[in-house]
């Protein structure tokens, strides 16, 4: 333990000195590293119009009130077109996720090659965000309502396979081998042995990520992939804030809902 | 087995259905196809502008093989530093105003009123995609990398102070309760009984959160917010896929660095 000698006796202190000194000294570093990347950031800023922040935020607000609330007729059909762009790249990603999971998890590959396949396919799906796949992919099939869908599919194949594959890893193995004790073949042994321990898994990721994806949907609009993100960016675009502000109480409904459903639902599976 | 009387054993055995109730049962697949059916009906694919895509789309793909990481080098390699910095401030203004936000948060250690004030706060930034709030942020503070700054900070509060205030309702009372009767004030209450408890996972937590930050600013570029999602819109817009393969690559190999990095980090500091 480390003390300090004084007049009065030794008094403890939480580190040595040579610890102390190795944690200024990290800190001294971090700091050092932060105000750098503070300096080039404030140095492309135009400061004048941070100094304007205040006056324009209350501008802005003060337009946005009140809500236009007879444009939410205009706004049931987005919201339709935004809950399915979830709900259906949702199970897309699902369908594709779980042969991608048995092909990644160790215990499940056939070879170490296609495991490998199946870890670049995870992790390149989850570091492209659901709005530069969306990007990609409204060039290719056109605005609209299926380069959404398919963008939030492939952004979320990553992270169902991921969640899914590390469950299969961690099953109880001795299920398994009282199936394959039975003689069933490796097929049956997965789905008589893995696939039911891995099923509330399967379920509760796939309700997660729909709740996740609900509010990625909600922005997809923006670069032309359907839903209410289209309404949002005509909105902004022709300045009108009422607009807006219905807009995002609309949003904000919908992904309360959403969030209460999926909890719900977790809750009757787990 | 639910046959006693019978004088021989079954030669056949059926799983049981996941649902007994045989009317939730065929109510729920029922449910799930009619929506399924009016949400893929209600969808409007223009299949002639798809089919007009998809040589595009050839395109784009044949473009990674090889990415174009020469022509455009030096705006690729700004706009990655740039996403980079904004990534890393971004993540330390807003761990620094979570530590508050997340302590007043947390039941254990708070009066009910600061309790309340500081959740709504965490819901409310957590409520809107970060692009949502990176629109605004450039509409107030003028296009480039400080809206994009604004924007990531407000979203890393509303996932480090709820995370924090979650972990700090975990943690065990015995060691609070120690160091309190030792007669420390609350400020040596917060230092030695509570952050030696939540150090751990919080660490992990912010490289976790940097990578997310790191990822996100790829797409608040999109809307103005400076990054390499302002580079990868731009490429985008010249039909540049080779460049913009090569940005996508890029983004993809930090994302996976930050990853190894963050899982290190949490092994090496547990």
């Amino acid at each position: 333990m480390p003390m300090i000698e004084t007049k009065d006796g030794p008094v403890w202190r939480r580190r040595t000195t040579r610890h102390e000194f190795t944690v200024w000294f990290c800190w001294l570093i971090g700091v050092a590293i932060v105000m750098y990347a503070w300096h080039l950031v404030s140095e492309k800023t135009v400061w004048f119009f941070v100094q304007d922040a205040g006056r324009q935020a209350a501008d802005i607000g003060a337009r946005m009130f009140p809500p236009k609330i007879s444009y939410m007729d205009q706004l049931w059909w987005p919201i339709w077109d935004t809950i399915n762009i979830a709900t259906l790249g949702t199970v897309i990603a699902l369908v594709i996720a779980v042969p991608v999971a048995f092909a990644a998890a160790r215990n499940t590959t056939p070879h170490v090659l296609v495991r490998a396949c199946a870890l670049f396919v995870i992790v390149s799906s989850r570091s492209v965000n659901s709005l530069i796949w969306a990007l990609m992919l409204v060039f290719i099939f056109g605005p609209g309502v299926l380069a959404g869908t398919l963008a939030i599919g492939l952004r979320s194949i990553g992270f169902c396979a991921k969640l899914l594959y590390e469950a299969i890893e961690e099953i109880d193995q001795n299920q398994v081998e009282a199936i394959e004790a039975t003689g069933a073949t490796r097929a049956q042994q997965i789905l008589y042995g893995i696939v039911p321990q891995v099923l509330p898994t399967f379920a509760g990721v796939g309700v997660f990520r729909w709740d996740i994806n609900i509010r990625e949907s909600t922005i997809l609009g923006l670069v032309g992939a359907g839903g209410i993100g289209l309404q949002l960016n005509g909105s902004i675009n022709t300045l009108a804030w009422t607009q807006v502000s219905m807009i995002l109480l609309v949003i904000l409904a919908t992904v309360i809902v959403s969030e209460w459903v999926s909890a719900k639902v977790r809750h009757a599976i787990i | 087995m639910t046959d006693q009387a019978a004088p021989s054993y079954p030669a056949t055995w059926k799983r049981l259905p996941l649902i007994k109730n045989p009317t939730l049962r065929w109510g729920i697949i029922l449910g799930a196809a009619i929506y399924l059916a009016t949400a893929l009906g209600t969808m409007e694919i223009n299949w002639s502008r798809v089919a007009e895509g998809l040589p595009r789309g050839e395109r784009f793909l044949a473009a990674f093989f090889p990415p174009n990481f020469a022509d455009n080098r030096g705006v690729v390699w700004d706009g990655i530093q740039e996403s980079i910095w904004m990534a890393l401030i971004s993540t330390v203004a807003g761990i620094i105003m979570s530590i508050p936000i997340g302590l007043g948060a947390a039941r254990n250690l708070a009066p009910r009123w600061v309790y309340l004030f500081n959740r709504a706060i965490i819901a409310g930034s957590r409520t809107f995609p970060e692009v949502i709030l990176a629109i605004f942020a450039v509409k107030l503070f003028g296009f480039g990398p400080f809206a994009g700054f604004i924007a990531l900070s407000i979203g890393t509060i509303g996932f480090y102070a709820k995370l924090l205030a979650e972990d700090i309702e975990n943690m065990s009372e015995e060691q609070a309760e120690a160091v309190k009767a030792t007669g420390a004030s609350w400020f040596q209450w917060i230092n030695y009984a509570i952050q030696p408890q939540v150090m751990p996972r919080m660490i992990g937590l912010s490289v976790y959160r940097l990578d997310i930050n790191f990822r996100e600013s790829a797409v608040v570029g999109i809307v103005g917010g400076g990054g390499i999602g302002a580079t990868l819109n731009t490429a985008f817009d010249r039909y540049e896929f080779d460049t913009a393969a090569a940005i996508l690559l890029v983004i993809i190999a930090i994302v996976m660095a930050l990853e190894y990095l963050s899982s290190y980090l949490r092994k090496w500091v547990q």
